[in-house]
């Protein structure tokens, strides 16, 4: 499902080169649960970034279902992420100006008219905040949420365009213990239910231990890569 | 010694915000730019006009009559004469001039000279040095205007009266002349020793008598005194060079204050800008804030580190500002170059220059104060329940906000009658600010909500989410309406007022409206007129007779008693003035009848003849209905009663008068009389005046095709003036909106890297970018048109008291223009945004 050969990964700090990833090689199969560990700053997100096809590496290829990146443009990228690939953030990100279910329509609407097909794309998204609890609360802005509330609605959405992958970057982070575990309990049910392929970067060693397998990053290499038996 | 730690404080905290917060306050740069461009114009006009007096006047001394010197003054001039004062004639007249090679007509002021005119200074000829060697022949020396005007050119023959006269080149530069006029009528100098073959100057014709002397100035004090009673018996007034320097001065003095008042609004926008871009950076501080008062800092300490960085910076920002005033000074002369009778010298000005950076820092501080209070009021726990508390700081305590709510206004108040040519006109202008702001500001909020409430939901994702952007938390969108809503309001309502008044005309020239007036006509040429007119199928629309008179007594009492009468206050003007009286048994169509009655009836016997005052002139002279007036006419007395007031609709084209006497009464006085006329076809209408010039060469004809295109011009460019001020405003407007574009960068990157992230392309980005801007753009217009035309429709209506059409096609183009300016300064702020890859904008965005 995901393949990513050689990456390597610089950017100019300071005007001197900062390599942040490099010789990195792994490939995900589908419906495949990922934890991405690591200290800060050893590349875990930017490798989710490229993964994502949010920009070009340096060197290396990688493929997205069965997609090479390498030769598509900007917005032929953010197309196929539109098609395949959903987020979930640590600090939510929802747009301040939509209500809960607009933001959850947004994945949806920006395939197009086509897609939107107004009636069926409101009831998913509605069934959608129904599962995560928010039923009630469909047409709250996000500043009337709380933090757990909001990254609910922030499942919903990742959930909303049926992706192949989902890419989650501490979704717990800004949460408190209880809170992110509930909201872990429903990433992990929405993802058997809808057989996604999922990539998780955490810090949290009890959410990676969800997880089948587990790379580490260091200094941006993988120093391990281990797969747990199945419970 | 140390310095105090909240300015240490100061300098160090603005480390990292130093540049945006500079963009925040250059908002003021711009008021502040059009207040000391035209404050330091004001200073070079005084300077000038002083440098200039005496060539302005061109004499030490101007005596002027609307009547031909009678022998007594005539004597006295002759004794100063021939003590060895040089002394130099100028008659002036407007009269026909043809040209005979062209055949074509136009009206002219006819300038007799004689003697060294000008004393002082030159008139600048082309060829030249022909001002010298014009007169002893046959010539005139014409503005250049009048070559255009009758497609001639120099060695032409101009007919002028029953003379002709060879063009011998054009007057180029006249001091004292002021170009407007030449518009309306275009000068034609002429030898005085030639004025009697015009045979011109015939009873009626409206002419002007000036005398100059060259004189030390104590002689001209001397002589005044001396002569004053006997001056003024004859209505002779007196010009002195200090007299026209203070009267030049005072006169572009106030049109420099009241396009300044102009520019004080582009000042107060400015400060708008401050305030919310300011409350912007305070909820970015409220953290740095709250630590301080953590680490021990009180609560005075906290803001007077954040005040002293909005006033260094507005500092900054004025200086920016006086730097962009004393260059756009410069270009003064050429908007106001119409108004202008002499050079203005360019200099710099230093009051006006630190004036202008006390006053934008002064904008700046007093504008940001009021967001920067809500750092006063932070709550030092902030810094450990942060996540908890993300809310903006509490407000600050009502005295304080009351403070500085005081101190606004104040300042307004106090830079308004500073500015003003007048305190009660400094004080309208303060309220006038209010009201508009209060209702623009109304509108703008009104506009907003209905945006919200009649969302438009089914329009496409990216149209809804550009148009919910407007919404964003700490959106700036109401300033941003308001201040370019405001330069919009400024600039339409010029225009739209400027529209209806020249639209009238048109519509005055109508089928049924005359289009060809003919003055000055006499009693003995009146029917041959009438006739030669029906012979060309021409019907004579109106004729009205003019009876020149003035008022000798009221009440029985003379009028030189009543001025002095403090029971009713009556103006001299409107005692002393020359009336042109008419007398008929109608109302006209721009009349009516306030007070009194109408002359149905014949008068009784015993009676006396009853006439007709207009209100505003009634007002003036202390007339009421039932008060006698005695006439001089032509030196013969004439007893009236005042039977009505009238109102006069003075915008319309057509003869209107102050007073109308009921007939019966003056057919036999001396007259002269107006024929309006209309012809269709604009040659039929040259060759009519050509004809009648010929046949009756002091009959003067005016076509109204010319007035209103003369009119035009002359509107045109009294509105460029304000026009070129309110410019400030819109630019400021734009300022602004680059504040609150600057101030929400970091939401719309985190928007954009969202949305990209989300599957969005480059373009839907731009689209959704796109949709915001215009939404912005389309608010700002339609708050600023339908100001402009409320504010139109009450000048038109209530000022002129003239009809109001609101132009629809070009209110949409300037709401086209608007948002194509907001969308251009909006995109090209935000390229940057959608440019970058969503990874590269993550990275920028933690760093």
């Amino acid at each position: 499902m995901i393949e990513a050969l050689d990456l390597e990964q610089t950017y100019q700090s300071g005007g001197r080169p900062l390599t942040v990833l490099r010789q990195i090689n792994l490939a995900i199969a589908p419906r495949e649960f990922v934890a991405v560990m690591g200290p800060s700053g050893s590349g875990k997100t930017t490798l989710l970034g490229l993964l994502a096809g949010l920009d070009r590496p340096t060197r290396g290829t990688i493929r997205l279902d069965g997609t090479d990146l390498g030769p598509l443009s900007e917005d032929a990228r953010a197309r196929l992420r539109a098609e395949k690939v959903g987020f979930v953030f640590q600090t939510f990100q929802l747009m301040p100006t939509l209500t809960a279910i607009e933001n959850v329509l947004v994945p949806i609407e920006l395939r197009g008219r086509a897609a939107r097909n107004g009636h069926a794309a409101r009831e998913r998204a509605q069934r959608l905040l129904e599962r995560v609890g928010l039923g009630e609360r469909l047409d709250h802005y996000p500043i009337q949420l709380s933090g757990g509330e909001q990254q609910r609605v922030g499942l919903a959405r990742a959930f909303a365009a049926e992706p192949r992958i989902l890419l989650a970057d501490e979704p717990t982070g800004s949460l408190d213990a209880e809170t992110g575990r509930e909201v872990i309990d429903l990433l992990v049910e929405l993802n058997r239910d809808a057989g996604t392929t999922l990539v998780l970067v955490t810090h949290d060693p009890a959410l990676a231990a969800r997880a089948r397998r587990v790379i580490r990053l260091s200094a941006g290499t993988i120093v391990s890569d281990t797969r747990a038996e199945p419970a | 010694m140390r310095p105090p730690f909240a300015l240490v404080m100061a300098w160090r905290e603005s480390r990292g915000s130093r540049r945006r917060l500079a963009l925040y306050l250059s908002s003021v740069s711009l008021g502040v730019a059009a207040l000391v461009a035209i404050n330091s114009f004001r200073a070079n006009v005084t300077a000038s006009v002083h440098a200039q007096a005496r060539t302005l006047l061109g004499a030490d001394l101007e005596l002027r009559s609307r009547s031909p010197f009678p022998d007594s003054v005539e004597t006295v001039l002759d004794s100063l004469h021939r003590s060895g004062a040089p002394l130099a004639r100028v008659t002036s007249f407007a009269s026909m001039a043809l040209a005979s090679r062209t055949g074509r007509t136009r009206l002219v002021d006819v300038r007799a000279v004689t003697g060294g005119f000008p004393f002082y200074g030159a008139i600048a000829t082309t060829p030249s040095g022909q001002w010298a060697g014009f007169r002893g022949r046959r010539a005139v020396l014409v503005d250049p205007a009048v070559l255009v005007y009758l497609d001639v050119a120099q060695g032409d023959t101009l007919q002028i009266g029953d003379a002709r006269f060879v063009i011998a080149g054009v007057v180029t530069d006249a001091p004292g002349d002021v170009a407007l006029w030449s518009a309306i009528g275009p000068r034609v100098y002429l030898p005085a020793e030639y004025l009697d073959e015009t045979h011109l100057l015939r009873f009626g014709s409206l002419a002007q008598y000036r005398v100059y002397f060259q004189l030390p100035e104590d002689a001209v004090q001397r002589f005044l005194n001396r002569h004053n009673k006997l001056l003024q018996r004859y209505q002779v007034a007196s010009e002195t060079v200090a007299e026209q320097e203070e009267d030049l001065t005072r006169d572009l003095g106030r049109l420099a204050r009241y396009l300044g008042l102009v520019g004080l609004i582009a000042l107060l926008l400015g400060g708008l800008g401050v305030g919310s871009a300011v409350n912007v950076f305070v909820l970015d501080k409220l953290d740095s804030a709250a630590l301080l008062r953590c680490l021990g800092a009180r609560q005075r300490t906290v803001l007077t580190v954040y005040l002293l960085q909005a006033i260094a910076l507005g500092l900054v920002g004025a200086g920016a500002g006086v730097v962009l005033g004393v260059i756009v000074q410069a270009a003064l002369p050429a908007v106001l170059g119409g108004f202008l009778p002499l050079d203005v010298s360019v200099r710099l000005q230093w009051s006006t220059i630190l004036a202008g950076l006390g006053i934008g820092a002064g904008t700046a501080a007093l504008f940001a104060l009021l967001p920067l209070l809500q750092l006063r009021e932070v709550s030092p726990l902030r810094v450990l329940r942060r996540e908890l508390d993300l809310g903006p700081g509490a407000r600050a305590a009502r005295p304080w906000r009351l403070a500085v709510y005081g101190a606004m206004l104040a300042g307004l108040v106090g830079l308004a009658r500073w500015q003003a040519p007048r305190p009660i006109v400094g004080y309208a202008f303060a309220v006038a600010v209010l009201v508009s702001t209060a209702a623009l500001w109304l509108t703008a909020k009104g506009l907003i909500w209905a945006t919200r409430r009649w969302f438009p939901r089914r329009a496409s994702y990216v149209v809804r989410q550009g148009i919910a952007n407007l919404f964003r938390p700490q959106n700036q969108t109401v300033a941003v309406v308001l201040a370019i809503g405001f330069g919009v309001f400024l600039i339409t309502t010029l225009y739209v007022v400027q529209r209806s008044l020249i639209d009238q005309i048109a519509l005055d020239a109508r089928p049924d409206r005359p289009n060809l007036v003919f003055f000055d006509i006499q009693v003995d040429e009146k029917d041959s007129i009438t006739r030669m007119l029906g012979a060309r199928g021409v019907r004579p629309i109106d004729l009205t007779p003019i009876v020149p008179a003035r008022m000798a007594r009221v009440n029985g009492r003379p009028v030189d008693s009543l001025a002095a009468d403090s029971s009713r206050r009556r103006s001299p003007w409107a005692l002393h003035r020359e009336y042109r009286n008419t007398y008929r048994d109608t109302l006209v169509s721009s009349e009516r009848l306030t007070a009194g009655s109408w002359w149905r009836a014949a008068r009784r016997p015993g009676e006396l003849p009853r006439i007709s005052v207009e209100q505003d002139l009634a007002a003036e002279a202390g007339l009421r209905v039932g008060d006698r007036v005695t006439w001089n006419v032509q030196g013969v007395p004439v007893e009236t009663r005042v039977a009505s007031l009238r109102q006069v609709s003075w915008a319309r084209f057509q003869p209107n008068f102050f007073v109308v006497f009921e007939p019966g009464v003056l057919e036999r006085a001396p007259q002269t009389f107006v024929v309006m006329a209309r012809s269709e076809a604009p040659v039929a209408r040259a060759e009519l005046q050509r004809d009648v010039t010929l046949a009756y060469p002091n009959v003067a004809s005016l076509d109204l095709t010319l007035v209103q295109h003369t009119l035009d011009g002359v509107v045109s460019k009294v509105t460029l003036a304000i026009r070129f001020m309110a410019l400030f405003s819109i630019a400021s407007g734009l300022v602004i909106l680059i504040g609150a574009l600057t101030a929400s960068r970091l939401q719309r990157v985190r928007e954009a890297v969202l949305l990209k992230t989300l599957g969005a392309s480059g373009g839907q980005v731009r689209r959704i970018f796109l949709t915001e801007y215009c939404a912005w753009g389309s608010l700002a217009a339609l708050t600023g048109v339908l100001l402009a035309g409320a504010a139109g429709w009450a000048v038109m209506t209530r000022l002129f008291e003239l009809p109001f059409r609101l132009p629809a096609l070009p209110l949409l183009a300037v709401w086209f223009a608007v948002c194509a300016l907001v969308v251009a300064v909006g995109l090209a702020h935000s390229r940057a945004v959608v440019r970058g890859t969503p990874l590269a904008l993550w990275r920028a965005l933690s760093e």
